[in-house]
């Protein structure tokens, strides 16, 4: 059963709609993230879910219950904003402590709890520093561990990581994710870089303008991206021009001097996207030029022109002799490493 | 770098701000050595200004406790003021703040707006409504019967606040709102998500790192109330005299300039160490706040 449940929900500022039609449950214990370029409503769709923004239609609604119905302030989330917006003027310990002090706890069982959290997120000993006497990594954690120590339903995350540099970038993700496992919370990352999404969340949530785009494993939205949008956002890929010829008596799928046996139930014109890092280079399949071939340490970088048009080409660096600039190839990859779309013919 | 160049580039500096260095001594510092000094010479009222080096105006000023009452009215007429200010001024920030874009800016051009008028104008607005049996307001209520006589204003002390407060409010709103400017756009959103009411935000959040604001805002607006001229000659007039207004008629109708320095002396020391010492004090509260 669905534990966080957006049913239909949508924004409208004015006459501008920024979320249409968002729907999404999400279960117990579940890592989602929204992924999305700038501007198309990942903060809004967050902020609907904190109770800050009212949804113009839809339900959103939390173990059943209507949350949209509940003050922010009752919903009992754990928010942690992506300027952190740590209250300045208390030390690191007084600031966990905040959401403990609204809800009544003993100061016994406060000073506890604010030593416990601030631990977990690896801030042992800094109980009485200000936050303006932090550096961002640490602020982020004092941010992390009072939307925690509150023991959230849900916790919410607005972009926590992008204003840190990405070496730390990375040790938090890792950190977050432990931490995230272990206490079993509920958690919604947003954010606009696909590797942290990919590397943190159990599923993704790729949105582009203000709809739902797809929603999967890191793995299937990867690999099987449901529109050009999604297979453009989630790193490089290469869109290649393709028929499917129904008239053999074998059905063909065809891109320039490549082919391969046509799938089931599309016809006409499509287009055929392939992972760069799926491309080998053969004696077979599509023409190709190596316009420039850039070495990144653990892998090969090939910019082509193929008969398709340009083609990117990633080969691991195992070692073997690798083509030149300028050298003709040919592209070839295993049917099961594509996917091939409908594509409207002009 | 050769020697040459090493002092030209030492002297470059001094050199680049003597203009403003001599403007700065030519203008205030001289004549401010001359008032001082000018405090410890003699005056008959037959025998004018002696150039004579005596303790008379000071020692007039710490015995006579007609100084003293005077001094003390001055301030507590620019503590009132301040107080005055502060719990209106920082309010009007808070909401001003809250207000969206258009409202906001219109709302700020009417705080401010006045300060492009002249502050004679805005006191003597106050003294045309209040004005004895002739002013607006009064003559209304009289004859609504709501008061039988004029409500006193002019030449009370209660007249001077509330006039001088109207004068100063900008200054406050001005650096509350600077300090509003500093806050953090989500903090309050956080305060709210872990459960906090909104009289609780404002307590506990926004209160505290709005005060520095106040405060400077209490500093400039303390100062310029105590040392304010205009206003408090308007309403109290020769009945009711502060620091100013005592040393400005020392100086015009008493012709008695070295008292009058010794009193403008006194306001200005005392005025400044009052400012430095609370300036001190706020900035070392906010120490570990505030960088
Ligand atoms: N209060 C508002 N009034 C009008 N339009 C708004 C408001 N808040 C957001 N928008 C618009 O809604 C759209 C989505 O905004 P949102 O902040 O949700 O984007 P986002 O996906 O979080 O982007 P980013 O990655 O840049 O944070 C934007 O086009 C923005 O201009
Ligand atoms: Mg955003």
């Amino acid at each position: 059963m669905a534990y966080l449940e957006l049913d239909r929900v949508a924004k409208q500022f004015g006459a501008q709609t920024v979320v249409d039609d968002f729907s999404l449950s999400v279960g117990k214990g579940e890592f989602i993230s929204f992924l999305g370029p700038s501007g198309c409503g990942k903060t809004t769709t967050l902020q609907m879910i904190a109770g800050f923004l009212d949804p113009t239609r839809g339900a959103i609604r939390l173990e059943g219950k209507d949350l949209t119905a509940v003050h922010p302030a009752k919903r009992g989330l754990g928010i942690v904003f992506q300027s952190y917006a740590l209250f300045p003027h208390m030390t690191a310990a007084e600031n966990v402590a905040f959401g403990l002090e609204m809800r009544n706890v003993s100061r016994n069982e406060r000073t506890e709890r604010v030593r416990a959290a601030l631990a977990m997120v690896g801030l042992a000993g800094y109980e009485d520093r200000h936050p303006r006497r932090m550096s961002g990594g640490q602020q982020q954690r004092v941010a992390l561990a009072r939307a925690l120590v509150i023991k959230p339903s849900v916790l919410l995350l607005d972009e926590p990581l992008s204003n840190l540099d990405a070496k730390l970038r990375e040790e938090m993700q890792i950190e977050l994710r432990q931490i995230q496992r272990t206490i079993g919370t509920t958690t919604i990352l947003v954010t606009h870089d696909q590797n942290e999404a990919m590397s943190l969340s159990d599923r993704i949530v790729v949105m582009s303008q203000g709809k739902i785009e797809q929603i999967g494993t890191p793995q299937e939205t990867y690999e099987k991206p449901a529109s050009a949008f999604v297979s453009q956002f989630l790193g490089k890929t290469n869109d290649f021009a393709a028929m499917i010829d129904r008239t053999a008596a074998a059905a063909k799928l065809v891109a320039g001097s490549w082919s391969a046996p046509a799938p089931a139930g599309l016809n006409g014109a499509v287009t055929v996207s392939v992972r760069p890092e799926r491309i080998g280079f053969g004696d077979a399949g599509l023409t190709a030029k190596i316009v420039t071939r850039i070495f990144q340490g653990n892998h090969w970088l090939f910019q082509c022109e193929s008969e398709c048009g340009p083609a990117i080409v990633i080969r691991q660096n195992d070692g073997q002799a690798q083509p030149a600039e300028g050298e003709a190839v040919r592209l070839s990859w295993r049917p099961e490493d594509m996917s091939v779309r409908a594509r409207a013919v002009a | 770098m050769s020697m040459a160049a090493e002092e030209r580039s030492a002297r470059a500096p001094w050199a680049l701000t003597a203009p403003a260095l001599m403007l700065f001594v030519g203008v205030l510092l001289i004549p401010l050595a001359m008032t001082v000094m000018l405090s410890f010479h003699d005056w008959g009222q037959y025998k004018g200004i002696e150039p004579v080096f005596i303790l008379k105006n000071w020692h007039e000023i710490a015995t006579d406790p007609y100084y003293a009452e005077m001094f003390w009215r001055t301030f507590r007429i620019a503590i009132l003021t301040t107080l005055l200010t502060a719990l209106l001024g920082a309010p009007e920030a808070y909401i001003l703040n809250r207000m969206s874009g258009r409202w906001k800016s219109f709302f700020l051009l009417v705080i401010l707006g006045p300060l492009l008028i002249s502050v004679v104008a805005r006191t003597l607005g106050w003294a045309l409504l209040f004005g004895g049996n002739n002013g607006l307001v009064n003559k209304l209520l009289m004859s609504l019967g709501a008061i039988r006589s004029p409500i006193p204003f002019m030449f009370t002390e209660t007249g001077m606040v509330v006039a001088l407060a109207h004068v100063m409010m900008p200054f406050m709103v001005l650096s509350v709102w600077a300090a509003l400017q500093r806050l953090d756009p989500q903090i309050e959103n956080a305060a709210m998500s872990l459960g906090a009411s909104p009289a609780t935000i404002i307590r506990r959040i926004i209160m505290p790192q709005i005060m520095p604001g106040v405060l400077s805002g209490a500093i400039i607006v303390f100062s310029l109330s105590a040392s304010a001229f205009a206003t408090p000659a308007i309403i109290g007039g020769r009945r009711l005299k502060v620091a100013a207004t005592l040393a400005y008629d020392e100086f015009l109708n008493t012709l008695n300039w070295p008292l009058g320095a010794a009193v403008a002396t006194l306001l200005l020391v005392a005025l400044v160490l009052i400012v430095v010492g609370s300036n001190a004090l706020i900035e070392r509260r906010y120490a570990e706040v505030f960088r």
